[in-house]
């Protein structure tokens, strides 16, 4: 077990410094050097831009500058905003618990829903319900969800006026943040009408975000469901007379969920995907619409810092899911 | 007896099936994969002859109907049967032009991903050791960040444009077609042909691209078909995001960024253009599947 660990962990070291590279080059790729950038259209005087060149040791070779990139990384040091002037690190902690409650309410619906969506349809082969889930489920595989959040809001904000159009929560409460997640935080001061607003602005967002991974984690575990159903020892469990839903809650449920958590792990990076589109339509003050606004900003150590902690988010996540992997599936830990 | 006369019919003189013919068997008994198929035809078809059904010119602005609802509803008519957009271009025109974009982006970025990802995978497969490793480790790197973040970042570096965008969507995807090549090639490669051809003297370059590399079209082809979705969808939440095709450019992410702020004032403007997002990449993922489930020999009896 601890060799299965070590082995995965240190697979992680190439990717880190992949990432970091990815972000390093990012900034010196634009073209234009990082000082003209941050002077912007205003443009610079070549004495000074001289000087600011040297103070941020942007005249050194680029190995020499990787490593001082990467110095400052590990000591927590990823720049300021250029528009703002905050650093950008507390600017991500304060915006990601946003994308997180989101994307954990995405995560939860999808799961909700898509399980049991999937199970029913591979007990019930070929039946209406079967082709039914089957097709939703592609047609919420290929849905441009920022379409779909538009038409979400159209129908139950403009036409029904059921939900609000935007935030994260009617802009007359304020909540002491604890958790960072609103609806937690809500209910922790005690403010129910606040909980309310916090859930109905919640609502549609998780919705779209989740729709993708939904529609793989019903395909994904009908499949895996088929598969086990099919083996021998289900038919014996049939065989001595099992009620059909031991059978499949007990049997083959246990044996169809190791490719599903595995999924469930890949979805992560769709999750971000995702939030960066959801949270653009839907105004969600999280590390997604963030990232669009540095763009169009042109704030590169916003663009830099961020993609570098998303790019680390996703990268633990799935380590932590393979490792989950291998606690769930002994093959896989033996396995060389 | 009778079985036996069914079965000589199919296959005359023992013979087995013509592959393609054995394909079609299979593919077509795939209704969803018929139906994408026809679909997919109708696209081109917008695509091919776009400037011959469209009503209007896709870019040409008249600000004496614009936000004009749709034929079916009050206030609507048929010479603008879809509608117009804000500055009273109609939208039915601009959807027919944008499927020519949707299908060059789909069919561009699956063409050139396919093409660097087969040469990598063969490399990476063929060559082993440390070849393998550093592409292979690159690979992985690139499917570590989120898809939409990395096309982002690489577009934030080359400037937006629909040919960077592009670019940025190809290289979004290329690991994909890269694991697939080196899997098959590695499978492929401890074959008896491979080792009959090596022996007969083949060159290096003749194994991988004439021996190993048709026997790994049948997964290449399933993932290509699934790729031009995806590139679609990608670069339409590019175009969305201001970062892809620039306006007037009729791509249909694009229009669907010029019509998020009249959501509330005229529903057709947005309905459109995601529609037709959706219809044509569920057509492409329905004829994917259905490639897949007749190309595998596993699902076949």
């Amino acid at each position: 077990m601890l060799r299965f660990i070590l082995t995965r962990v240190s697979l992680v070291i190439p990717t880190f410094i992949g990432i970091t590279l990815l972000a390093f080059f990012l900034v010196r790729l634009v073209p234009g050097d990082p000082i003209e950038t941050m002077a912007g259209e205003r443009g610079i005087d070549p004495a000074r831009h001289a000087q600011l060149l040297k103070e941020y040791g942007l005249d050194q070779p680029l190995f020499v500058q990787y490593g001082r990139y990467i110095e400052r990384v590990v000591q927590g040091d990823l720049g300021k905003s250029i528009v703002t002037r905050d650093s950008v690190l507390s600017e991500f902690g304060q915006l990601f618990p946003a994308t997180i409650e989101l994307a954990l309410c995405a995560i939860l619906l999808a799961l909700l829903v898509g399980l049991p969506a999937g199970i029913i349809a591979a007990v019930k082969r070929n039946s209406i319900f079967d082709h039914g889930v089957m097709g939703i489920s592609l047609t919420g595989y290929s849905m441009p969800i920022f379409w779909w959040g538009l038409l979400l809001i159209l129908l139950f904000s403009v036409q029904l006026g059921i939900t609000p159009v935007s935030g994260r929560i009617a802009v007359q409460y304020f909540i002491e943040p604890v958790t960072g997640f609103l609806t937690i935080d809500s209910l922790l001061a005690g403010d129910t009408d606040a909980f309310w607003s916090a859930l109905s602005h919640l609502v549609l967002p998780a919705i779209v975000l989740g729709t993708v991974p939904l529609a793989v984690i019903a395909r994904m575990t009908r499949s895996a469901m088929l598969e086990v159903l099919g083996e021998d020892y289900i038919r014996t469990a049939r065989a001595k007379g099992m009620a059909p839903l031991r059978v499949v809650a007990l049997h083959a449920l246990r044996n169809a969920l190791i490719p599903v958590v595995t999924v469930i792990g890949l979805q992560v990076g769709t999750l971000f995907t995702g939030a960066i589109l959801t949270e653009t339509i839907f105004s969600w003050p999280g590390v997604g619409k963030w990232l669009i606004e540095a763009i169009s900003r042109r704030d590169y150590p916003v663009l830099q810092g961020g993609t570098l902690l998303l790019g680390m988010v996703v990268m633990s996540v799935n380590l932590l899911v393979d490792l989950l992997y291998g606690v769930i599936n002994p093959r896989i830990r033996h396995a060389r | 007896m009778s079985t036996e006369t069914l079965q000589a019919t199919a296959a005359p003189a023992g013979a087995p099936p013509h592959p393609a013919r054995e394909f079609w068997t299979y593919f077509s008994a795939n209704r969803g994969a018929v139906a994408g198929l026809v679909v997919i035809g109708l696209v081109l078809f917008c695509a091919l002859f776009a400037p011959l059904i469209a009503p209007h010119d896709p870019n040409l602005t008249n600000n004496t109907v614009f936000l004009k609802p749709p034929f079916w509803q009050e206030g609507g008519s048929l010479s603008y049967p879809l509608g117009t957009d804000a500055i009273g271009r109609d939208i039915l025109s601009r959807l027919l032009y944008g499927a020519r974009l949707s299908l060059v982006i789909g069919i561009a970025v699956v063409a050139l991903a396919i093409v660097v990802g087969i040469v990598l995978g063969l490399v990476a497969g063929f060559f082993k050791g440390i070849a393998d490793i550093a592409i292979m480790r690159l690979m992985d790197i690139l499917m570590t960040m989120p898809s939409l973040l990395l096309a982002i970042v690489i577009v934030a570096i080359l400037g937006p444009g629909l040919m960077n965008a592009m670019l940025a969507v190809a290289i979004v995807v290329l690991p994909h077609y890269v694991r697939i090549t080196r899997a098959a090639v590695i499978a492929e490669s401890s074959k008896d042909y491979v080792v009959a051809a090596q022996v007969s003297g083949a060159r290096t370059g003749r194994l991988m691209f004439s021996e190993i590399l048709p026997n790994c079209a049948a997964p290449l082809i399933v993932q290509a078909t699934l790729g031009v979705s995806t590139a679609i969808l990608d670069a339409a939440a590019l175009g969305f995001l201001g970062l892809g095709a620039q306006p007037p450019t009729p791509e249909w992410g694009t229009m669907l960024a010029d019509a998020r702020e009249f959501v509330l004032r005229a529903w057709w403007v947005v309905t459109f253009p995601g529609l037709a997002i959706l219809i044509t990449v569920l057509a492409f993922n329905l004829l994917g599947d259905g490639l897949r489930d007749a190309l595998d020999p596993k699902l076949k009896r």
